[in-house]
């Protein structure tokens, strides 16, 4: 197996640990130093091809990060240092953000076929489900993705907070992810009229009319949302368009300052990691290894 | 003694005047380009539809001790999806009703909308969503419906009875303005469930 970090360009590799002169062995720190290339230059035409061949990725990995930077970002966000006690429940996030990406594309691709006209949306459904290749694979990815994403989102959350994950410095990261479970159960309501079948319609008549209820502002808004005073003829279309457009925009936004915040404040240890040591002990020692320093919280 | 960048007569900086300038530039861009298309999203709250007035069959089709069903359109061209049932009955005198009046309850659940359906069996209205009933009259006599059925302006064109705008009733069946389903009627419901633009007035009782 060949050294990953060797085909990486010089700013992108892996910094050395600590107490290791150069962390990768041969070749690395001419490499850092941009000097010398990796493989020996030779006379035979072949090898010196393979060579290029090789060195190609790195070059070109190189040059787009010579004109654009983006190197140091990229070391800070994916080389970043974890908390000892990282473990699978870390995951949830990226797992809701697949979630996320699945909906994205799969969207995309069915909005191809789907015309939302209240005349047609069924007979589009059915015709995208039935006749189209593969169209039922990627409607039922869209389907259950959709449930998929809301658990997913939800246990992401319960995560976040039986880990005390919310606290200072994260409240705001957590304001913002309640604003994104929002969007998500908007994306869940608006979605589900589109295939217009009785199920759609009479749920949509229903959910609108809970939005009706709120005092004061409930009954302009029921009638915002079906652009009437009845489920009229751009109901159907201005669902579409907060479904496909407004809110996965404004999730996509949202995301965005999600990540930077995880990637600039760190993710937190577990709660049952003590949290009464010092950050370089908690890296290299044992649990029990450590002094309590007189504290009365020793086990 | 004039403050360090300012020039003689000056209240504000060179810099200090093109930053507002150009904040206030922006500011009124995007104005121009945000609040139509916010008009043009909400325009449909204030636009009222216009009255719509159609026969659902002849004097002789009605009878004051139980209900026709008449199916009406109440958006026109989007299909099945623009149609309602209508229940349709003569005033009845032993109800107190004028008798050369007619009477069309709404299938519009008052509670989340659903349809509901009228039972012959048990002279009711059944929602089959959450299990509203409603008695003869629309009023409530079980579930969870805030108000009795709405219903709908009639009047009679030579021989033929006619279903205009809709409205709704207080407990009392008193005429009201149209309110969504879910929301109370009469007093001061009035106030915390305004009337809207987009319904018709209420017939005068």
């Amino acid at each position: 197996m060949p050294d990953l970090q060797k085909l990486l360009p010089p700013p992108l590799r892996r910094p050395p640990k600590p107490g290791h002169p150069d962390g990768s062995g041969n070749g690395a720190v001419a490499h850092r130093e941009g000097a010398a290339p990796a493989s020996p230059v030779t006379d035979d035409p072949g090898r010196r091809a393979a060579a290029g061949a090789k060195d190609a990725p790195v070059d070109l990995v190189g040059w787009i990060d010579e004109r654009m930077g983006g190197s140091g970002f990229l070391t800070a966000m994916l080389l970043r240092k974890v908390p000892k006690g990282t473990n699978w429940f870390y995951t949830l996030g990226s797992a809701t953000l697949f979630a996320f990406v699945v909906q994205a594309v799969t969207g995309v691709f069915l909005a191809m076929y789907y015309t939302p006209s209240p005349v047609e949306a069924y007979a589009s459904i059915t015709h995208l489900t039935n006749d189209v290749f593969l169209g039922e694979f990627v409607r039922g990815m869209h389907k259950w993705g959709a449930s998929v994403m809301v658990i997913l989102v939800f246990v992401h959350m319960g995560r976040t907070f039986f880990f005390g994950a919310y606290k200072y410095p994260r409240e705001l990261n957590w304001v913002i992810g309640v604003v994104l479970l929002i969007l998500t159960m908007v994306m869940g309501f608006t979605g589900y009229l589109l295939p217009f079948d009785q199920r759609s319609y009479w749920a949509t008549i229903v959910g609108v009319n809970i939005n009706g209820t709120g005092p004061l502002i409930g009954p302009y808004l029921s009638d915002f949302l079906r652009a009437g005073p009845e489920f009229g003829a751009t109901t159907l279309s201005r669902f579409y368009a907060i479904h496909m457009l407004l809110v996965p925009g404004a999730i996509i936004a949202l995301i965005g300052a999600h990540l930077y915040l995880v990637v600039k404040l760190g993710t937190t240890a577990p709660p049952w990691l003590r949290a009464d040591r010092k950050p370089a002990d908690a890296r290299s020692q044992p649990v029990d290894a450590i002094a309590d320093g007189g504290n009365g919280r020793a086990t | 003694m004039k403050p360090v960048g300012y020039f003689e007569g000056e209240s504000m900086t060179r810099r200090r005047a093109f930053t507002v300038a150009g904040g206030a530039l922006g500011g009124i861009a995007g104005a121009a380009i945000v609040l139509p298309a916010l008009g043009f999203a909400v325009a449909p709250i204030f636009e009222q539809p216009e009255e719509d007035w159609q026969a659902v069959g002849e004097l002789a089709d009605f009878v004051p001790e139980t209900y026709v069903p008449r199916v009406i359109t109440i958006v026109q061209g989007i299909g099945e999806a623009g149609k309602s049932t209508v229940y349709v009955r003569q005033g009845s005198a032993e109800l107190g009703e004028d008798p050369d009046s007619y009477v069309a309850i709404s299938t519009r659940c008052a509670h989340l909308g659903c349809p509901v359906r009228f039972v012959q069996a048990a002279g009711n209205f059944i929602c089959p969503c959450h299990g509203g009933v409603y008695g003869f009259q629309g009023e409530v006599i079980g579930g969870p419906p805030v108000r009795p059925l709405d219903r709908f302006q009639t009047r009679v064109t030579g021989r033929f009875v006619e279903i205009g705008p809709r409205y709704s009733v207080t407990s009392q069946l008193e005429p009201v303005r149209a309110r969504d389903p879910g929301e109370f009627t009469g007093g001061v419901w009035e106030y915390l469930y305004p009337p809207r633009p987009t319904t018709a007035a209420p017939p005068s009782s």
